[in-house]
């Protein structure tokens, strides 16, 4: 191993300083940061009201908060949590930072549109901040009408605002990653030679894109009717509130995997590096994306199956939402095909992919009761539904985001974090959430229906576990925090490649990306994953070897 | 690196100029399927409502009148002209046509919005504004004698999109009063145009939706007689 213990002198992170030098910048990799800071700073504001949540369910009479104030909770958590983090999470920070790396390019196609993003985004939030301190808004995240329009006595008119605004961050941000992936490719980066996180990203801009200028114009038509009087949706004044579900679902549906197929990207990253495979079969996973986006365009109709509609809509949405699971079991089939006789290592970003695997499973196959019409009307607003996306979003997504951050830390900051810290906080973030989220299936199965602040007696043991389980959690989340805070001052030097991973983003920048990533635009001669195939037992002489001085090893003279 | 380090039109982070037009003609596209869909919302609550109470539409659709319509879409048309040989003028360097063209363009687009206010003028004048001042008709007609809260549906559409598309003018104006701006220093050559293209795409966008709204908003009670 080559000793590197200092960083390169220029790099993007010292091209230059003060504020202007970041809140001013166009450089793709800076604006991941700034992403990466806000979108932080919404989680522990959005678990904030989630830990309230789990405290006041606690005890079946709720001690803690008022009834509307609980409500007020919830809303918080939803809207912060979905709009505001995992909508941006992956492909705003690791997309940003990753994109321009992974293709070859000095920067996105459009660098001045991707900071703008980052404003509205930061102008979004500060109506959420608005709202926060007007008291707050109690319609829950899907802002169904009539609560939204007659009902609510809060500020609706903000919240729905500002999703529009925000929408169009997302917006941007899903066009500049389709122009770039399309045409700014470096020569040889091929379409079947792109990491699959680039495909994913693909198919979740292609969402991102045709899904969110839906929800925008909902929320101007709710704002716009609150101020009105006029009925599009409110059945008082003759609107239709059903017109207000679908057109919400229509956006929100394809949305969950707006949040989810980033996600899948970076496992199949991070899984093909630490079981030093070719993910199996490239071009199905590949593919399964854009499959998962379409089909997600045609199944929003499995969350009203109760709110008025044929049997014969509701038996259609069905069967597409059973289709839409086939490329997701595609990917979770192949990924684990990539697992055998592979040779496979647990650094911290393998083990929260172990965990997404486990997770998602779960969540994915809950899913599939839920898409059946008939269990769905002993399920729907129940408990079973809030512990079905939790194990998608968190279990899922989460875990995926936090793999990715672990695996791609050293090339953003050049420092390596501390792995025994990673691999304790992966466990625990796993334990607390099995614990938080499992009681919950069992709540719902037996009747628990969601967004109560009160409960009878008989639900509290599982209760209890579950907020144990979420105080479990929040220490799985708070110290990585710590730690990657820590890192960046004190962490070990990085060497450029420390996982011995393949993809221009590490084999083709330096320890640490410079200003204009590459000295010199890179041709790619190879597939994507293109591991050596070695015997086995070579890499586990090699890596006991490594493990011997405490960091995975360098494998192989041929890397 | 390479000799396009010295043609200032192309941005740093593109290979050539062929990449940065390609881009930006992908991107532009991209954000016209964005709107296109921000509009079906708007056309899809239009439908709905139109296949509900189809009397309603037809009714409140007469009361607009074609005429100041009729010539906005006339109006609208002409200036998708002018835009075209616009482009075509950049395209063959010729600076002076160019900038004509645009100010032409943008003198038919003020007009259209010039037209537009009038038009809310009268409505406000009839008592035809959602939530500010609206007078039902009552009795309806005969088949319907009691007033309907649709009524108000359909005024509330047609100012929603009418005033979007009103919104996307206002903006199609400031972008070309940027393009002729940078026509007149000098910006453009028959080698780079790309902005005035993307301009050029932005506002037929805006004339195509003005196309689909001028039917369904104005000619839907085209045939109105008077009741039954
Ligand atoms: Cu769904």
């Amino acid at each position: 191993m080559t000793p590197e213990n200092a960083l390169p002198k220029e790099h993007y992170l010292n091209h230059g300083y003060g504020w202007k030098s970041w809140l001013l910048t166009t450089d793709h990799k800076r604006i991941a940061w700034l992403y990466l800071v806000s979108i932080t700073l919404m989680f522990f504001l959005g678990g904030f009201a989630a830990f309230l949540i789990r405290l006041q369910l606690l005890t079946p009479q709720g001690e803690i908060l008022r009834n509307d104030t609980y409500n007020k909770m919830f809303t918080m958590h939803g809207v912060v949590m979905i709009f505001f983090f995992l909508i941006p999470s992956i492909p705003a920070t690791l997309g940003n930072f990753l994109v321009p790396l992974m293709v070859g390019a000095k920067d996105l196609a459009f660098p001045k549109i991707n900071l703008i993003s980052w404003y509205i985004f930061i102008i979004g939030a500060l109506y959420v901040l608005w709202i926060i301190l007007s008291g707050g808004l109690e319609t829950g995240w899907t802002f169904y009408t009539p609560y939204s329009t007659s009902y609510s006595t809060s500020n609706v008119t903000a919240a729905t605002l500002g999703v529009f605004v925000l929408g169009f961050s997302s917006i941007l941000t899903g066009l500049n990653f389709i122009v770039t992936i399309h045409k700014m490719r470096a020569p040889g980066m091929t379409w079947f030679r792109m990491p699959l996180l680039l495909w994913a990203l693909y198919a979740t801009s292609l969402i991102q894109i045709l899904a969110t200028p839906v929800l925008a114009i909902t929320m101007v038509l709710v704002a716009v009717e609150r101020f009105a009087g006029v009925g599009i949706f409110d059945p008082a004044l003759g609107g239709d509130p059903i017109l207000y579900q679908h057109m919400f679902w229509f956006y929100s549906h394809p949305a969950v995997y707006i949040m989810i197929l980033p996600g899948m990207g970076v496992i199949s990253e991070v899984i093909s590096c630490f079981a030093r495979k070719r993910v199996f079969g490239y071009k199905f996973v590949a593919v399964s994306s854009l499959m998962i986006a379409v089909f997600g365009f045609l199944v929003w109709g499995h969350h009203m199956y109760v709110s008025g509609m044929s049997p014969y809509a509701g038996m259609t949405f069905s069967l597409i939402s059973y289709l839409v699971a086939v490329p997701s079991a595609v990917k979770t089939f192949n990924w684990t095909a990539t697992l055998y006789k592979g040779s496979v290592s647990y650094d911290t970003p393998m083990l929260y992919v172990l965990g997404f695997l486990g997770l998602f499973m779960v969540g994915g196959l809950t899913g599939l009761f839920l898409a059946s019409m008939g269990l769905d009307q002993h399920l729907h607003d129940t408990y079973f539904v809030i512990a079905h996306f939790h194990f998608i979003m968190v279990g899922g997504a989460v875990m995926a985001y936090f793999a990715g951050i672990h695996f791609w830390w050293p090339k953003m900051t050049g420092r390596m974090y501390p792995e025994a810290w990673g691999r304790l906080s992966a466990m625990i973030l796993f334990i607390g959430f099995i614990l938080t989220f499992f009681p919950q299936f069992i709540l719902g199965y037996m009747g628990m229906p969601r967004r109560y602040s009160v409960y009878v007696p008989e639900f509290q043991t599982l209760n209890v576990l579950s907020t144990a389980g979420s105080t479990i959690l929040a220490v799985g989340y708070v110290m990585p925090l710590v730690y990657m805070l820590w890192s960046l001052k004190y962490g070990e030097i990085a060497p450029a490649n420390p996982w011995r991973a393949k993809g221009l983003e590490w084999e083709a920048t330096g320890p640490i990306p410079a200003w204009d990533n590459f000295p010199v635009t890179p041709t790619v001669t190879e597939d994507a994953y293109n591991y050596p195939q070695r015997p086995v037992a070579e890499i586990e002489r090699e890596r006991a070897a490594g493990r011997a001085e405490g960091r995975m090893p360098e494998l192989a003279s041929g890397d | 690196m390479s000799a396009h380090a010295h043609n200032p039109a192309v941005l740093h982070h593109f290979a050539d100029a062929e990449q940065q037009k390609e881009s930006a003609t992908l991107g532009m596209w991209l954000f016209l399927a964005t709107e296109v869909l921000l509009f079906a919302g708007l056309f899809l609550v239009y439908t709905l409502f139109r296949w509900k109470v189809p009397y309603v539409w037809v009714k409140e659709s007469y009361l607009l009148g074609i005429t100041l319509g009729g010539i906005n879409t006339a109006v609208l048309i002409c200036s998708s002209l002018t835009m075209a040989l616009g482009v075509h003028a950049a395209q063959e360097g010729k600076k002076k046509a160019l900038i004509g063209w645009l100010l032409a363009t943008m003198l038919l687009g003020a007009t259209f919005l010039g037209v537009k206010a009038i038009e809310y003028h009268e409505h406000w004048e009839h008592h035809k504004v959602p939530g500010l001042n609206f007078t039902y008709t009552v009795p309806y007609d005969n088949a319907h004698p009691y007033k309907v809260p649709e009524q108000q549906v359909f005024h509330f559409l047609y100012f929603c999109m009418t005033g979007i598309h009103g919104l996307h003018m206002v903006a199609g104006l400031s972008i070309l009063t940027v393009i002729a701006i940078m026509a007149y220093r000098d910006k453009f050559s028959t080698t780079y145009y790309t902005p005035v293209e993307m301009a050029g795409l932005y506002w037929h966008f805006v004339d195509i939706v003005w196309v689909f709204l001028f039917p369904l908003l104005y000619l839907t009670g085209n045939h109105y007689t008077g009741g039954h």
